[in-house]
């Protein structure tokens, strides 16, 4: 039957998908999360591949050309809340508000997974977004550095209500990857699983009960707010939803 | 290759099906924009049965996300169902069918789904126990609001909570009050989703959703 399949998908429409999509090799590695995983110390990630950059505008509109069903008036509610790409100028128009180098936002994780699943690629895991965010333009972990603590913070204070810039003009980090840090909030595949609950077994029986197992999560580094505002975001979202700052971009599996 | 998406499978399904359904027994109706069955969703219960979820449509389900090695919340889970279903006349019973999906493919074989329901006594006809397929478990958790995460131990956290459907699919009640005496309002979303021409009033969704 996937074979089946797969020859059918082959047989759509071809994607017209920007070819000069760019990826980053990271290398596997372990780092120290700024969640506290009670079940894992450690967070050890595979090698994988990220997208250098936020998927833009023009690679999301060539993506609903190619697959109406993720057209703004086309998609079922299910999937994406009425906001779905609302800055656009039409289902397959981008308009003033939303240029083709701007990072595409107002997208739904089921949207934003379709996407990835499209290019063969799939979404990253807050790990894996995590590890390659840590790193500055020089170190492959840079959290502790309180002027990249500053800068980040920085962006987080500054109004949303401005234009977006482009993607790709923010220095590149030592993986190679570029804004991770001052465009937008990403999805991430397990944004659900975020549970943040800090010292959740003290509170009453109902939170308790919230969770089949012991292991809530709560915060390594109280000091790394970029991190615990990204997850705060994250874990209070569901599925369908969107906002007018955050996008995504894909992750692949290295072979 | 490892990273299959679940929407993959969705839009593998969606080509597969649209040109010619394969269940007849669907509705003709369209299927509502809100409804869960918009994610096309193949799952193995206890008999080793395969079927599509969307050929629930019609009647209406008590969802619920679970795995059978799962030591506190699931059993209570199971709890309550059996006090939805103690609460309910032979009558309306013949109306209730309850869907336990697991979050847990890789270790929940039919088998494991079997022993599972014949350890709590739970009536097959009325109960399903299922998989889908492991790459299918975050969007069924997406379109249901069930978030979960797997531990390194191989359990889950998870929210825990009965969710009704209506007959289109679409989510009109849950419930995190889970356990052996059923959640009364819960309970009366339940009759009138089984008989909607009961006087019980109706529940909004919004009061009883996170």
């Amino acid at each position: 039957m996937r074979m089946l399949a797969a020859v059918l998908l082959l047989a759509l429409p071809v994607d017209v998908i920007a070819a000069d999509v760019q990826w980053v090799q990271l290398p596997a590695g372990s780092f120290s999360s700024a969640l506290k995983y009670e079940d894992l110390p450690i967070t050890q990630v595979a090698a994988f591949e990220l997208q250098k950059q936020p998927v833009s505008n023009g690679d999301f509109l060539a993506f609903v050309q190619a697959h109406p069903q993720w057209q703004r008036d086309k998609v079922a509610s299910v999937f994406a809340e009425p906001r779905y790409l609302s800055h656009w100028s039409g289902p397959t128009t981008l308009g003033a508000e939303a240029l083709p180098e701007q990072p595409v936002t107002q997208v739904s994780w089921f949207a934003a997974s379709a996407y990835c699943d499209a290019q063969d690629a799939r979404l990253p895991t807050w790990s894996e977004w995590e590890y390659a965010a840590a790193a500055d333009e020089t170190q492959f972990d840079a959290r502790k550095n309180p002027a990249w603590r500053e800068r980040i913070l920085g962006w987080y204070s500054r109004p949303s209500n401005s234009a977006l810039p482009r993607v790709g003009l923010q220095a590149a980090n030592a993986y190679g990857v570029q804004d991770l840090h001052g465009l937008v909030w990403e999805w991430t595949a397990d944004y659900s699983s975020l549970l943040i609950a800090s010292d959740n077994r003290n509170q009453g029986d109902a939170d308790r009960l919230k969770f089949c197992g012991a292991g809530a999560l709560s915060m390594n580094d109280r000091e790394n707010y970029a991190v615990l505002m990204r997850v705060a975001m994250l874990s209070s979202l569901n599925g369908k939803d969107t906002t007018t700052n955050l996008g995504f971009r894909c992750a692949r599996n290295v072979e | 290759m490892k990273t299959a998406n679940p929407i993959r499978r969705l839009l593998m399904l969606c080509c597969l099906l649209l040109p010619a359904p394969a269940f007849g027994a669907l509705p003709d109706a369209p299927l509502p924009g809100d409804s869960v069955y918009q994610l096309p969703v193949v799952l193995i219960d206890q008999d080793g049965q395969g079927f599509d979820w969307r050929s629930r449509r019609g009647e209406p389900q008590l969802v619920t996300m679970f795995y059978t090695a799962c030591p506190y919340m699931c059993p209570l889970i199971v709890d309550a169902g059996k006090s939805i279903e103690k609460a309910l006349t032979p009558e309306q019973l013949g109306g209730l069918h309850l869907l336990f999906i697991s979050m847990d493919p890789t270790n929940d074989t039919p088998a494991a789904l079997m022993a599972l329901a014949k350890q709590r006594k739970l009536d097959t006809a009325r109960w399903t126990l299922a998989s889908p397929q492991e790459d299918a478990v975050s969007s069924v958790a997406g379109v249901l609001g069930v978030r979960y995460r797997k531990l390194a131990s191989g359990d889950f956290n998870h929210t825990g909570e009965l969710i009704l459907l209506d007959r289109g699919g679409r989510i009109v009640a849950r419930t995190e009050k889970i356990g052996s005496k059923a959640d009364p309002e819960f309970l009366a979303a339940v009759r009138q989703a089984i008989n909607p021409s009961s006087p019980t009033p109706k529940i909004n969704p919004t009061e009883t959703s996170r």
